[in-house]
């Protein structure tokens, strides 16, 4: 096996060597520059030698020209992830942006990067628009509301529920098997809401799921009296949700955390918290989703799926099921959201209407735009980077102006004056999203990282336009 | 083909298919619901009927921008309902500033028709501005794009209000006459009210006129049926389409007008939310459709007003935006040409 892996590298070794030389080039000036400016700035230390060193090895020898070197990549970057609460106080500050983000926001970023892939599922492979995404991220999360709190506290279920008191009401479930139950539960609703819906084309389509997806908020908002029954709550909320753990016995057995909130114990001199818990297994999560968007856009589902995106009618011409092929897409795209939502719900401990809002979608959809539809890097930076700039990019950034630019500032690294008072920069977070969606529309329709088959498509332009009008 | 089929199944008799049924039953449970109430509380029901009837012709106004680009570009231009706000937000700033609250009515007219004037022009120019800017670009890509500019746009155009106002409701002087027209069964009928409708009626048969039957409204019909063979004819395509998002626009402005002095206060999301309420109006009527889309504006308006205000087994306001999107995906779903519109390949 290693003398067949030895042959390939061999074989493969000027190709490889010709694109490496190339990268350096490339690489070379791009971090060249980049280190310059970061060290002026004051950024300067071991942390950003370091930094920029794992990212030239990553990019500059062409990984994926050598067999099985692509894995070279992926290990990389699952190494960094991995071991990021490790390193992450130690990094070194950048200009305007600041410090980098710390693990509780690296959570949020996990959670919503496995939205976007969800959501990629449907828009990026399948190309059907959807503006309702909330509503299954919604549904996670009131699933895990439903099966791991105190609301009905008419009924007393335990099933390996951990932190809580044996004999307190409601429903308790560990949280692992209520993931899976509300994976499934949004997938069906998925299909149910999909069944009706998905014989309409293009923005049709999209105005559907933007009806659900404002229906949705409402429901919840008011769903403390849906005949008679408190199924949300209303307005307050469900809280607190269990949090999620493993039990005694299996802690015993395994070694696994028994409850992640109470959790607290020394590895490599580092102090593991429970919000590093919660990271690694949002990143497990993650990497899960990754896998299966892999597996399925490979698959003869997937196929189909961008079979359905290019031409709508040529697919159904060649024999691909429009419907039921559509339906699959979005029960997988709301699989995955269910799963997200009801993980966030318990990392958050609670669930309220206001999350659910008609905006979320769009925040969500701008993700999987702005990385790249259709390509799983590109989802996972432009996810990560925007759910980055949402929970604390845009307040460092905001300080940073402000510190430098505005009026009332009374810092020593006041420049010069441009505006009288502070400007309250994530007050317009959904302004700055909006740009970021028309800016990429019009000059990168493709996204940041895109896949070559969607980019042709964008350069191109493709038949979705019916061949005839159908005017009876 | 299909239609044919049906003609000779419907002759011998009416027979409906299930659907239809179901469609009927419905209807009729609603006129049973709203007859309950008018027997248990005929002001009530008078007055609701009044202020549902005026805000479906605010709505219409914008229902009808909606309509026009709809037509001509098959794109749901979300930026319409911020367009539409942001007139308003101008009219709040000209009625404050100008000190009309306590005018006489010799000098309060001409100046609301020259902030009408004033609000129709600014409007018309961001929403052409808006079309050259991002629309034009993209009139070839797959038709994603221009939608999710579209999106990205509102956004833009609500955090501009929102810096020009800021996230609070701003308050309108009430300047409309609030004396009566006349009154049904002991409700009055109030000028500020009729004004509204007054408005909305003639500007729909003078965009039916200038569509059907100007050279103009030739055009703008040649570029929706097909653009390319539009321009083979000489039509200058660009131009009619900047024209339509022109009249779109200054539609949005008047509506803004209305809504403004009639509401009395301007909030920078509220764009959005009537924004969607008209588009479902333009969706109900039939999109592309001009009457339609203000019939479609008043059934939407009755709905919202007999929902909030009601007496008898009524959801109440909690419910209406869920009941307004209810319709917009039934309609679409079983009835995606709407009430008066032609089926369209989208929902064949």
């Amino acid at each position: 096996m290693f003398g067949n892996l030895l042959a390939g590298i061999r074989a493969r070794w000027p190709e490889f060597e010709h694109e490496t030389r190339r990268r350096a080039v490339r690489g070379g000036i791009v971090a060249g520059a980049a280190f310059l400016i970061l060290a002026l700035t004051g950024a300067a230390s071991l942390s950003l030698v370091v930094t920029f060193a794992v990212a030239l090895a990553l990019y500059v020898p062409a990984w994926n020209r050598l067999p099985r070197g692509r894995w070279v990549v992926v290990i990389g970057v699952i190494l960094i992830a991995v071991l990021y609460p490790f390193y992450q106080a130690n990094m070194f500050e950048m200009p305007l942006f600041g410090g980098f983000p710390s693990v509780d926001t690296g959570v949020t970023m996990l959670i919503f990067i496995m939205m976007a892939l969800g959501l990629n599922i449907v828009v990026g492979y399948a190309g059907l628009l959807d503006l309702g995404y909330v509503a299954f991220y919604a549904m996670g999360a009131y699933t895990a509301a439903w099966f791991a709190s105190q609301h009905f506290s008419g009924k007393n279920v335990h099933f390996g529920s951990v932190g809580v008191n044996p004999a307190a009401p409601g429903i308790h479930i560990s949280i692992w098997p209520v993931l899976f139950i509300a994976a499934i539960f949004t997938g069906v609703v998925g299909v149910i809401i999909g069944f009706p819906t998905l014989r309409l084309r293009g923005d049709y389509l999209a105005i559907v799921t933007l009806g659900f997806g404002e229906i949705m908020p409402q429901v919840a908002r008011n769903g403390d009296n849906l005949f008679g029954q408190n199924l949300t709550n209303g307005p307050q909320g469900i809280n607190p949700i269990d949090p999620p753990g493993f039990g005694d016995t299996l802690n015993n057995a395994t070694g696994l955390p028994a409850d992640y909130l109470t959790f607290n114990t020394t590895f490599l001199g580092h102090d593991v918290s429970s919000v590093e818990l919660f990271f690694w297994t949002a990143l497990v999560l993650v990497l899960f989703t990754v896998f299966c968007s892999v597996r399925l856009r490979d698959s003869r589902i997937g196929r189909a799926w961008i079979a359905i995106r290019e031409d709508e009618t040529a697919a159904a011409a060649m024999g691909v099921p429009l419907m039921r092929t559509k339906t699959w897409a979005y029960a997988a795209g709301a699989f995955f959201g269910g799963i997200a939502g009801a993980y966030y719900a318990s990392f958050k401990s609670g669930t309220f209407p206001d999350d659910f809002f008609f905006n979320i979608s769009i925040f969500i959809l701008c993700m999987v735009i702005l990385g790249g539809m259709g390509n799983i890097w590109g989802v996972i930076l432009g996810g990560g980077f925007l759910a980055y700039l949402n929970q604390e990019g845009l307040g460092n950034i905001g300080g940073w102006l402000n510190r430098h630019f505005s009026g009332a500032s009374t810092s020593s690294d006041k420049w010069f004056t441009i505006w009288p008072h502070d400007i309250d920069v994530p007050l317009y977070q959904f302004g700055i999203f909006g740009v970021i969606l028309v800016l990429v529309m019009l000059f990168k329709p493709e996204g940041l990282i895109p896949s070559e088959r969607r980019k042709a498509e964008f350069r191109e332009g493709v038949a979705d336009e019916p061949f005839y009008d159908v005017q009876h | 083909m299909a239609t044919e089929q049906a003609r000779i199944r419907v002759l011998p008799g009416f027979r409906p298919d299930p659907l239809t049924l179901l469609g009927l039953l419905f209807v009729a449970l609603v006129v049973f619901w709203l007859g309950v109430n008018f027997v248990k509380d005929p002001s009530d029901f008078y007055s609701l009927f009044l202020i549902g009837l005026t805000n479906g012709a605010v709505y219409g106004l914008v229902a009808l921008g909606y309509s026009l680009v709809y037509g001509i570009l098959e794109l749901i231009n979300f930026a319409h309902g911020d367009v539409f706000m942001l007139g308003g937000m101008l009219v709040a700033t000209m009625t404050t500033s100008w000190g009309l609250a306590g005018k006489s009515s010799g000098v309060l007219w001409p100046l609301i028709l020259l902030m009408l004037v004033i609000a129709m022009a600014f409007c018309a120019t961001i929403n052409t501005t808006i079309e050259l800017v991002a629309y034009r670009r993209l009139r070839n890509a797959p038709r994603l794009a221009p939608l999710i500019t579209a999106i990205g746009m509102s956004f833009i155009l609500q955090n501009v209000g929102l810096v020009w106002k800021g996230a609070r409701p701003t308050s309108v002087p009430s300047i409309l006459p609030t004396g009566e027209v006349f009154s049904v069964g002991g409700v009055a009928y109030t000028w500020n009210k009729l004004i509204v409708l007054l408005f909305t009626i003639p500007v729909l048969v003078a965009l039916i006129w200038l569509v059907q039957q100007t050279r103009q409204g030739k055009a703008m019909r040649a570029t929706a049926q097909d653009r390319e063979a539009a321009a083979m004819m000489g039509i200058n395509v660009n131009r009619t389409i900047s024209f339509t998002f022109l009249i779109a626009g200054a539609l949005a402005g008047a509506a803004g007008l209305l809504y403004a002095l009639y509401i009395t206060n301007v909030r920078f999301d509220e764009g959005f939310r009537v924004g969607l309420i008209a588009f479902t109006a333009a969706v109900l009527g039939g999109i592309g459709n001009l009457p339609g889309a203000v019939l479609g504006a008043l059934v939407i308006g009755l709905v919202e007003a007999f929902n909030n205000g009601l007496g008898w087994a009524t959801p109440g306001s909690d419910w209406t935006q869920s009941i307004i999107f209810s319709i917009l995906i039934l309609i679409l779903v079983f009835r995606p040409e709407g009430l008066l519109g032609e089926r369209t390949p989208e929902g064949a």
